[in-house]
């Protein structure tokens, strides 16, 4: 059975990328959103490809025998 | 009150809801249902037999269990539910995550688990069975059956409530699309998928939430600045304190006594909870050994203990940082926003797309998980302890697996309809939670004594549990009819709501501990060889001398206790 963890890692790089190209086309337009000029979306999407990325890759099927 | 002192108009409502989405945040979404779909498909193949569907095989480990442990407890009506009382009462809330979570998931690791695990059973209601007999096993079955149904329903129907108000989406698409997608993926894989489900909820709660509180603290200028915002709105210290304020019972925004919330809710009501809610019990029993399903809650009770920087905190920074005032539910509209509203209107100041449909799936992910947890219960006590024991004594496992399945639909079929009961009775929803602390009081004194009382009869138990619910009930009348004995219950003329919820749960839990001593002691016990496993005299409890310290439960049950020290201290 694929770990809890694989298909976390998955869905979490998978929101990280969606995050950080939406960060990237609106890295320059006015936004409602209070502290926008932080990007707080820019360092969300790098940081959930790393953790997602992480996962995916530790607990990739076959990687490793046990849970 | 104290909070007139901003009372600014809140801006006009853009059309009738509070978030608009974009094109990402919508694929967010549908990813995400997407997901937890895909994951039930692919663990239908490995639920096949009563123990993988009812109890995920026994065989995940402590993170798992104690994660999915504590996913099931964090709906999204509790973390909207609680920012909301943060922004009403202030920092007074977190005393429903620290000493909610402290001592009482530490005792149930260390001296509970071990009589769950080792008595076998399948469930809460099953343990009453084997320990005091049949009157209480059905007295606890049905009861737990119908109460989840309707909490279900409920979650349901609040969730399709906060769609509606926050993204205008329709009522009934709401409750359909969600019910039908839990009643998917549980009916697939069983508890296998409800856990697995769980912990991928709590990572997305996690990270689609922590954005507030981190732009919160930035724009709020740190603790210090944010105590200082606080102060000059409300003009008061009792916000920011978590102890300093309840030496009286006028003393503090909930109205409530340091006595009632030590005892009340850290004591009664938080052992209740977490030691006796079969639908969270369930997770740690789940676990592949008993070293594992030990440290299930005390890994749980590190989490529940860290859920204040996503709740509690976005409900102090609204209060803080939003340049308007939010009102009681029942006074909101015309431009006015409600408490209930704060974590939404706290999302949407700070996150722009993506961010925001992350935010949102949080929401959804945390209604989900609580949808999820009760309807793999419902399956559970129904066919183990209604099924089998009452219409099918005979049936071969396969057959019970099936009954899980389709009891997992009737579970969805039976929620939606509470949940369109519901929107005819709205204020059953009020009296709902009401009616589960009906029985958690007594019930935590019954299974407690139970397990520690090798004395304790079947009568004793049945009675005392009898005696707790009728004085717990009769108190609540007796408020409802004549508001004055709030006073006597709470003890207190200055008592408020919440003060009552807490004596009342004192007072059931002596009475149900008085009544099942006495009739404990002129009833006849059980004989030692029916108590085996059932009671903690007569259970064996591995040695652990052998591991190293930091594999120990008690290793990280005094960390549990260190970790709620310190947290006391600097908020106290």
């Amino acid at each position: 059975m694929l770990p809890v963890w694989f298909f976390i890692g998955v869905l979490l790089a998978i929101y990280g990328v969606i995050i950080l190209v939406m960060a990237v086309l609106d890295f320059n337009q006015t936004t409602q959103a209070v502290l926008a000029e932080y990007h707080p979306a820019l360092f969300g999407g790098v940081l959930l490809i790393l953790l997602g990325g992480f996962y995916t890759f530790w607990f990739w099927p076959g990687r490793r025998k046990k849970d | 009150m104290i909070l007139t002192v901003f009372a600014a108009a809140a801006p006009p409502l853009a059309g009738s809801r509070l978030i608009f989405l974009a094109p990402a945040d919508l694929l967010i979404i549908v990813i995400y249902f997407v997901m937890v779909l895909g994951i039930g498909v692919y663990l239908k193949r490995f639920a096949n037999t009563s123990n993988d569907f009812f109890m995920a095989g026994r065989e995940m480990s402590a993170w798992v269990a104690g994660l999915s442990f504590l996913s099931a407890n964090l709906g999204a009506l509790e973390l909207m539910g609680w920012a909301a009382s943060t922004y009403q009462y202030g920092i007074l809330a977190a005393h429903f995550y620290w000493i909610a979570a402290f001592p009482s998931l530490a005792f149930l690791g260390l001296v509970m688990m071990p009589i769950y695990y080792a008595s076998k059973t399948h469930s809460v209601p099953g343990y009453l069975h084997l320990r005091y007999g049949e009157a209480t096993h059905a007295l606890s079955g049905i009861s737990f059956a119908v109460m989840t149904i309707l909490m279900s329903g409920i979650n349901m129907y609040a969730m399709a409530i906060v769609m509606k108000v926050v993204l205008g989406w329709n009522i009934h698409f709401s409750i359909w699309v969600s019910s039908l997608t839990v009643a998917a993926y549980v009916a697939l894989g069983g508890l296998y998928s409800a856990i697995f489900n769980e912990v991928l909820q709590f990572f997305l709660i996690w990270v689609g939430v922590l954005t507030v509180p981190i732009l919160g603290m930035i724009e709020a200028g740190g603790w210090t600045g944010l105590v200082a915002k606080i102060h000059e709105r409300v003009q008061s210290d009792q916000y920011v304190h978590l102890w300093s304020s309840l030496g009286t019972f006028s003393g503090n925004p909930m109205g409530v006594h340091w006595t009632g919330i030590a005892l009340g809710l850290g004591g009664v009501i938080a052992f209740g909870y977490w030691t006796t809610d079969f639908l969270v019990i369930q997770r740690a029993m789940a676990a592949k050994d008993l070293r594992a399903a030990r440290l299930a809650p005390i890994i749980a009770a590190y989490f529940k203990m860290m859920v204040p920087l996503i709740v509690i905190l976005p409900g102090l920074l609204g209060l803080a940082v939003l340049p308007y005032r939010l009102v009681p539910e029942g006074e909101a509209g015309h431009g006015l926003h409600s408490f209930n509203e704060v974590l939404p209107l706290m999302l949407a100041r700070y996150c722009g797309p993506g961010l925001l449909g992350l935010g949102i799936t949080a929401l959804i992910a945390g209604f989900m998980s609580g949808m999820a947890g009760n309807l793999s219960a419902f399956a559970t006590v129904w066919t183990y302890d209604i099924y089998r024991p009452y219409l099918c004594k005979v049936g071969s496992d396969a057959q019970y697996v099936v009954v899980g399945r389709w009891c997992t639909i009737l579970g969805v079929i039976l929620s939606i309809g509470a949940a369109y009961f519901v929107t005819q009775f709205k204020s059953i929803m009020d009296y709902m939670q009401a009616l589960v602390s009906f029985f958690i009081a007594p019930l935590c004194a019954t299974v407690i004594i139970g397990m520690l009382w090798k004395r304790a009869t079947p009568k004793g138990g049945f009675w005392g549990l009898l005696a707790g619910t009728v004085a717990s009930v009769a108190m609540f009348t007796l408020v409802k009819f004549n508001h004055s004995y709030l006073a006597i219950i709470a003890l207190s003329p200055d008592a408020k709501e919440m003060a009552e919820n807490l004596y009342r749960s004192i007072w059931s839990w002596l009475i149900c501990v008085i009544v099942t001593v006495v009739v404990s002691l002129y009833t006849t016990p059980k004989p030692a060889t029916e108590l085996q496993d059932l009671v903690y005299a007569y259970t064996p409890i591995p040695l652990e001398d052998k591991l190293p310290i930091y594999k120990r439960p008690i290793f990280w049950a005094v960390g549990v206790a260190v970790f709620f020290a310190i947290l006391q201290y600097i908020f106290w």
